[in-house]
């Protein structure tokens, strides 16, 4: 019953199932379309916009993770329009966050020869390292916001809503309520948030403690408090290259 | 200081706590008028109440620059930040203030009474400079009593113009009640509506061209057709006023002077599209026209024209009066259907658009204020009368917000057609203080700015948009050749920083971007390559951003790049 959708993407003809998004239908006749914020398991939210394409007669560029196919639609994914549009927020990126775990972003940086200097004097989004439970940190000046540790926390997976959002646009962080400790939280400590964190924004204490230059042996005989963080933001006073 | 009580916020939650999370801004707003911000304890009992998570509270009262999670001064005043008062001497307002109350802490007590804000435009623009003043006692002389009460000390807003058609009430220095408006024709388009069926009724304003006056210009009569049409119930109506657009103050001035012509339109469109329900979201900021709606909708009430069984027909509305609590992005109609849901006001990924899925999820109709207005008028005297006025492709008339340096700032009426020179030039009285015409912003923050090159565009949404202008929300800031336009421009990318919701990437980090670029203008020291960056994200922002305050953050300083291409050359030495 399923109605199939006729459609030309970067000349090619394409046939897909109605309801199939544009990055979908891209992906069957294996044309790739960038993509950030969006996880096959997570509520696209269309917010960080690399996955707009050009599609005829509209006014904009639209995101592909959620516009639809529809039949005679001419999408063009890689036109200068669209190259611009992905190269200029991915400078814009790179001028705001802490880039050094997001191998995938820095690889698009190259793709699209994003200038990591493009905007100088500019203000990056910087925080200090949260180190409060034994189980995660919490870096956010790596934090992309691509809401993916907030939706697997709330409806998308564990519906525990431990974290959301304080303040707004450019300085909005992935906050708890009034910055209280995640012990403190509804927080089950499931991980799910680490596992979709695209950029190390998250990240297991252990592989945290490895990369501060801790061995395992050493983590191993880490006092409890000392891995807990002492709930406090202090460091393990170690060495780094 | 110690945990604050909780005890009179646990007294009033019950009566929220029914309503679920859409009580959320409103208790929200109720607890930082008992407290004067919302405390953790507060926040944590709403959250028991509600059954709203603990983060999720947490994230809105973030959101809305009203709501405070922290305490701040007893009294708060907000002083006006942009264009239209900055002209008006509002920095020289804001130094002295916060001057004045350095030296009263010095003096005085420890803790803070007086917190002084920068604020975005307050819509009093034809009285700049403009303050808001929050406080539970009376301040700075009884101004403060004057500002909320809205009668002695505010100079009356000029209302000018060649017709008075929706502005037939305004400017008599007091709202116009049931018995005056009734007296004018009043709730006779009403009743006419009644007569016939809904399909009637949205034919008619079809016929009439009627577009969305909010900046969109979407024909009203195919939104209407399009809800309607619907399958799915309930259906909404719901009135954006919303109104923050840096320069726009016309539904302020309708709201305050004739809100019965609303509560018309809002009854007419809510039969037309078979709505129960509606709702009317007022800015935060916007205080005393809130207090009008509300007397005005009692007065409906009691006159059976809100309620069950209106005039005695099967119709039935119930009408519900909402406040923003401090975010521009509320004005864009799916971030004004979260918020009144009770989240932060992120804008929604479109399609599906509101006729199909609204508020709460519902096929809804959202109009502007002046908008609605319109309606009364269609109906009564007919789509082929109201087509009279106006031009061929802009039908009807059009309210127009006057300020800057001109001689008599207000609100203007008139039919689509006439030309910019003519509104400033004659309308308006020219420039003040014999000052000569530098730029116009037409359309607001997110218009253009019209050199003297372009007065002769007839003011109509396609004779605008032959000269390259936008209509937006019909506003006209005027500035003469002895302002700097980089400040100006400084502002308005300040503006969109500030008020940019933070969802999607081209807006969230290009509204930043742009504004260290217009300070580094401002102070003269623009880097080789700016007007290049400049330029990558206003493209990136129109082209890229989810929504229209995205698509249009950019649009001002680009038609400034393109006007004063000097003012973007970098200074030798």
């Amino acid at each position: 019953m399923t109605e199939i959708i006729s459609l030309t993407i970067d000349s090619i003809p394409v046939s897909v199932p109605s309801g199939f998004t544009i990055l979908k239908a891209a992906e069957t006749v294996g044309i790739q379309i960038p993509t950030i914020c969006f996880h096959e398991a997570c509520t696209s939210n269309a917010l960080c916009r690399i996955c707009v394409v050009e599609v005829e007669g509209a006014r904009t560029l639209i995101p592909a993770c959620v516009a639809q196919v529809s039949e005679g639609m001419i999408v063009q994914t890689h036109s200068d329009r669209v190259q611009r549009a992905r190269r200029t927020i991915l400078e814009m990126l790179s001028s705001t966050v802490d880039l050094t775990d997001s191998p995938e972003i820095l690889a698009m940086m190259n793709d699209y020869h994003a200038d990591p200097e493009r905007f100088p004097e500019s203000n990056p989004r910087e925080f200090d390292l949260l180190d409060d439970n034994p189980m995660y940190v919490r870096d956010y000046s790596k934090c992309i916001l691509c809401w993916r540790c907030v939706q697997v926390c709330a409806e998308d997976a564990q519906y525990t809503h431990a974290i959301n959002f304080s303040q707004r646009g450019f300085d909005t962080r992935i906050d708890t309520f009034y910055h209280i400790t995640l012990p403190e939280t509804t927080c089950v400590f499931c991980g799910q948030c680490v596992a979709v964190c695209p950029t190390g924004a998250l990240k297991p204490k252990r592989q945290w403690l490895l990369e501060t230059g801790y061995s395992p042996i050493e983590i191993m005989s880490l006092t409890r408090s000392k891995r807990n963080g002492n709930k406090s933001r202090i460091q393990p006073e170690r060495k780094l290259p | 200081m110690t945990d604050p009580d909780v005890s009179r916020l646990l007294e009033i939650l019950p009566v929220y706590a029914k309503q679920g999370r859409p009580a959320l801004i409103p208790v929200l707003q109720k607890a930082q008028e008992i407290y004067g911000y919302v405390s953790q304890p507060a926040a944590a009992a709403i959250s028991r109440a509600l059954r709203i998570p603990l983060a999720e509270v947490y994230g809105v009262i973030e959101f809305y620059s009203l709501l405070y999670s922290q305490p701040v001064g007893k009294t708060l005043i907000h002083v006006c930040n942009d264009p239209a008062c900055a002209v008006a001497g509002a920095d020289g307002v804001f130094k002295r203030m916060t001057k004045t109350l350095e030296f009263h802490l010095d003096q005085d007590s420890p803790t803070r009474e007086i917190t002084v804000e920068r604020a975005p435009c307050l819509g009093l623009c034809e009285h700049a400079p403009a303050l808001l003043i929050q406080s539970p006692h009376h301040v700075i002389d009884g101004a403060y009593e004057d500002l909320v009460s809205g009668t002695s000390s505010r100079h009356r807003t000029k209302i000018g113009g060649t017709v008075s058609i929706l502005t037939a009430n305004c400017g008599k220095g007091h709202p116009a009640s049931l018995e005056e408006y009734q007296q004018n024709g009043g709730y006779l388009a009403i009743q006419k509506a009644l007569q016939v069926q809904p399909e009637a009724v949205i034919q008619e304003v079809k016929t009439s061209g009627l577009v969305g006056r909010g900046g969109a210009a979407f024909p009203t009569g195919i939104k209407w057709e399009g809800c309607a049409r619907e399958p799915e119930y309930p259906h909404y109506l719901v009135c954006n006023a919303d109104e923050a657009e840096p320069g726009t103050f016309k539904d302020r001035v309708i709201m305050e002077d004739d809100p019965h012509r609303i509560l018309e339109g809002i009854l007419i469109a809510a039969y037309a599209i078979g709505a129960e329900k509606g709702y009317m979201y007022i800015r935060g900021e916007y205080v005393y026209p809130y207090q009008v709606m509300k007397t005005a909708l009692d007065e409906a009430r009691k006159a059976y024209l809100i309620g069950e069984h209106i005039l005695g027909t099967d119709f039935s509305f119930e009408l519900e009066l909402r406040r923003g609590a401090g975010a521009y992005i509320c004005g864009e109609e799916t971030a004004l259907f979260e918020s009144i849901e009770g989240k932060r006001g992120f804008p929604r990924v479109k399609p599906p658009f509101p006729t199909r899925k609204g508020l709460f999820g519902k096929p809804t109709v959202i109009n502007n204020v002046e908008t609605l207005c319109n309606i009364p008028v269609i109906i009564q005297h007919g789509a082929a009368a109201y087509r009279q006025m106006g031009t061929e492709k802009s039908p009807g008339t059009k309210l127009f917000c006057l300020s800057g340096d001109i001689n008599q700032p207000g609100l203007y009426e008139i039919p689509f057609g006439m030309t910019l020179r003519e509104m400033i030039f004659q309308l308006a009285g020219g420039i003040r203080n014999q000052g000569s015409f530098q730029s116009a912003l037409v359309g607001g923050a997110a218009g253009a700015f019209a050199s003297a090159n372009q007065l002769d565009a007839p003011l109509s949404f396609e004779g605008l948009r032959s000269f390259n202008l936008p209509l937006g929300s019909g506003v006209i800031t005027v500035f003469d050749d002895s302002r700097s336009m980089p400040d100006i421009l400084l502002r308005l990318a300040h503006f969109f920083k500030e008020e940019s919701c933070g969802k999607c990437y081209p807006c969230q980090m290009g509204t930043q971007r742009q504004l260290e670029i217009m300070e580094r203008m401002a102070e003269n020291r623009l880097l080789p390559g700016d007007t290049e960056r400049l330029s990558d994200l206003a493209a990136t922002m129109t082209d890229a951003s989810l929504c229209g305050l995205g698509q249009t953050a950019s649009s001002a300083i680009s038609s400034a790049m393109r006007l004063f291409p000097h003012l973007f050359k970098i200074m030798e030495g």
